[in-house]
């Protein structure tokens, strides 16, 4: 369990941040820039020091303001990827990956030098200085060194911020490897909506130094109250899916999940394996029947739970498709002339959606949103 | 054949050694001056800085003098050396390296810190969470990254401190065989009737090593930067 509670006076603002995370898998820290998100890493690293509050990561205690407890950061283990990399110029890739694993003791080393270079693709690196790596090369060597230090948890501060579209699609399946292979905890801050939904277990809102929301992504995602905080372009609700059967003969894929099935262009998974989606809440539209004669495929049946208003024009409704949920963004004129109110069994067209590109092994690489 | 007579082997070699020892001495100060001034922000740190170039621009007769006053056998730190150690500065060759150490130490001090101040805080922070404590970091990430500044900082000095004169004879005056540096033998020289032709040479002697240490320094310090990897 990551417990988390600190209060930290930065400048003009406070920051005031207090969560709960289980430590399996991603955790993510979504906010704005200056919302306080790296301060909350800061801290966990030890790198700052919080006025109050504690920070306990299952049963180690590395800030206790109560019982004076303040574990030095070159003590606490905790690994740290940077933005910026941060490797030392002045080694080569392997002494730059061996700097944290030399100083961990023998007995202590569960994660070994071999495997990490083979996970993260860094054979052909290890004789290089950092100065002629890629970015995306940097960051992979930034996070082997984080790795081979041993550590109980990693942090990693916006590690694809600093990268380009195509360095960012290469680095994202070595998080998710990280993530699903090393069994570390990984506390990652995020201002990219894309990444928190395609990497994150459990995703913790942070707005103006303050804990909005918390909880696994999809809920967070379905919440229409939060659609201010994590950008009202993105609004959008996560489904998690499992493949069911791929249609060769027309290209498609059918997804299932507790609410339905969806049909989507073909996903390179086997059938069992599970599949994210994102699916904007401008690409749902809501029926009072299912539809005849149109296009769109994906008609789930739906109860809408919650109505709010987004825009001038717009409203955002919420929708229970089996233990899941949709947003959808329409008018409110329609919401008026359809009386969706809480309890209406209503019908969701999905039109739309956000596959991010290589989780899937989608075709249409690069695209972020595909018409189904 | 001997291009030098004894006198002046005995200057050459004199003056190398004092130099040497005043950069020895003076470097690990030089670089803890230069790490304090170039990383921390401190009250009074305009005063410590200014202290510290002050030998550059002080006359050196000045710098001498005051050496004198203070580490001299009546001075206030050189009385009490030489009561409780028996070490005596004044008119010595450690005299000497004392006062080119004193002169020469900005001239480090300058070089290094533009090489300190040149370090990525972060890379610091990174060997924490990697699990350096602040004497490995020093070892592995500071010096290493601070070595070309350290390199030509300390050959700049060396050469300098070979070619201080000011300071030097006020101090420790000026006794062939024990404080006659090059320079002082020059001065001797010109001062001696006919003895124009053995300034000459060492005159020329002064030049080379002075050249010779500006092209190595400039040399050592690309060097160093590739074996760190900054160029």
């Amino acid at each position: 369990m990551i417990d988390l509670s600190i209060r930290q006076r930065l400048g003009a603002f406070t920051l005031d941040i207090a969560f709960t995370a289980e430590e399996r898998g991603v955790t993510a820290l979504f906010g704005r820039s200056g919302s306080g998100k790296t301060s909350v890493i800061n801290a966990i690293a030890g790198l700052t020091r919080p006025d109050s509050g504690h920070i306990h990561i299952g049963d180690s205690m590395f800030f206790d303001s109560a019982r004076r407890i303040d574990v030095p950061v070159e003590k606490r283990r905790i690994g740290y990827v940077f933005q910026d990399a941060r490797l030392f110029p002045h080694m080569t890739v392997r002494s730059n990956l061996e700097f944290g694993l030399r100083r961990v003791p023998a007995a202590d080393r569960r994660i070994a030098f071999g495997p990490v270079v083979e996970l993260l693709g860094l054979g052909h690196l290890l004789d290089r200085r950092p100065r002629g790596l890629s970015g995306g090369e940097k960051q992979r060597v930034a996070f082997g060194r984080a790795l081979l230090a041993q550590p109980r948890l990693l942090l990693m501060d916006e590690p694809m911020a600093s990268l380009d579209a195509a360095r960012k699609a290469e680095i994202m399946p070595y998080i998710e490897r990280l993530r699903d292979e090393m069994n570390i905890p990984i506390v990652m801050v995020s201002h990219a909506l894309d990444e928190v939904v395609r990497l994150a277990t459990t995703m913790v809102l942070i707005g103006e130094g303050r804990v909005r929301a918390v909880g696994p992504v999809g809920t967070v995602m379905g919440r229409l109250d939060l659609s201010a905080v994590t950008g009202a372009q993105d609004a959008g609700a996560v489904l998690d899916l499992t493949v069911e059967r791929h249609v060769p003969e027309d290209g498609l894929t059918v997804l299932a999940f507790d609410g339905g099935h969806l049909t989507v262009p073909r996903v390179e998974r086997a059938p069992g394996a599970s599949v994210r989606l994102h699916i904007h809440a401008r690409d749902v539209i809501v029926a009072l029947q299912q539809p005849v004669g149109v296009s769109v495929r994906n008609a789930l049946a739906a109860t809408v739970v919650e109505v709010a208003e987004s825009g001038p024009s717009s409203a955002d409704v919420r929708l229970a498709v089996g233990g899941s949920f949709l947003i959808a963004r329409i008018t409110r004129a329609a919401v008026r002339e359809l009386d969706l109110t809480p309890g209406r069994p209503v019908v969701a067209l999905v039109k739309g959606i956000a596959f991010e590109p290589g989780s899937t092994g989608l075709a249409t690489e690069g695209r972020r949103v595909v018409d189904v | 054949m001997d291009i030098l007579t004894p006198m002046e082997t005995t200057a050459l070699l004199l003056s190398l050694r004092v130099a040497g020892v005043a950069i020895a001495l003076g470097l690990p100060v030089a670089v803890l001056a230069a790490w304090v001034l170039g990383r921390y922000n401190f009250p009074g740190k305009t005063l410590v800085d200014g202290l510290v170039h002050l030998p550059l621009v002080l006359p050196p007769v000045v710098t001498g003098y005051i050496l004198l006053v203070t580490m001299g056998t009546k001075g206030v730190v050189g009385g009490w050396l030489y009561q409780t150690f028996g070490i005596k500065l004044i008119f010595t060759a450690e005299g000497a390296s004392l006062a080119v150490a004193v002169t020469s130490f900005p001239l480090m001090v300058r070089a290094i810190r533009l090489s300190v101040e040149a370090i990525d805080g972060g890379l610091e922070a990174a060997a924490r969470t990697l699990g350096a404590g602040p004497v490995d970091r020093f070892f592995t990430i500071l010096l290493p990254l601070m070595a070309p500044g350290l390199l030509s900082g300390a050959i700049v000095a060396f050469a300098a401190a070979m070619g201080e004169f000011g300071a030097v004879i006020t101090f420790v005056s000026n006794i062939p065989g024990q404080t006659q540096t090059l320079p002082l033998a020059i001065y001797a020289a010109t001062q001696e009737p006919g003895g124009d032709a053995v300034a000459a040479r060492l005159a020329s002697i002064s030049f080379g090593v002075a050249l010779i240490a500006l092209m190595l320094s400039e040399f050592l310090a690309h060097w160093v930067r590739r074996l760190i990897g900054q160029t």
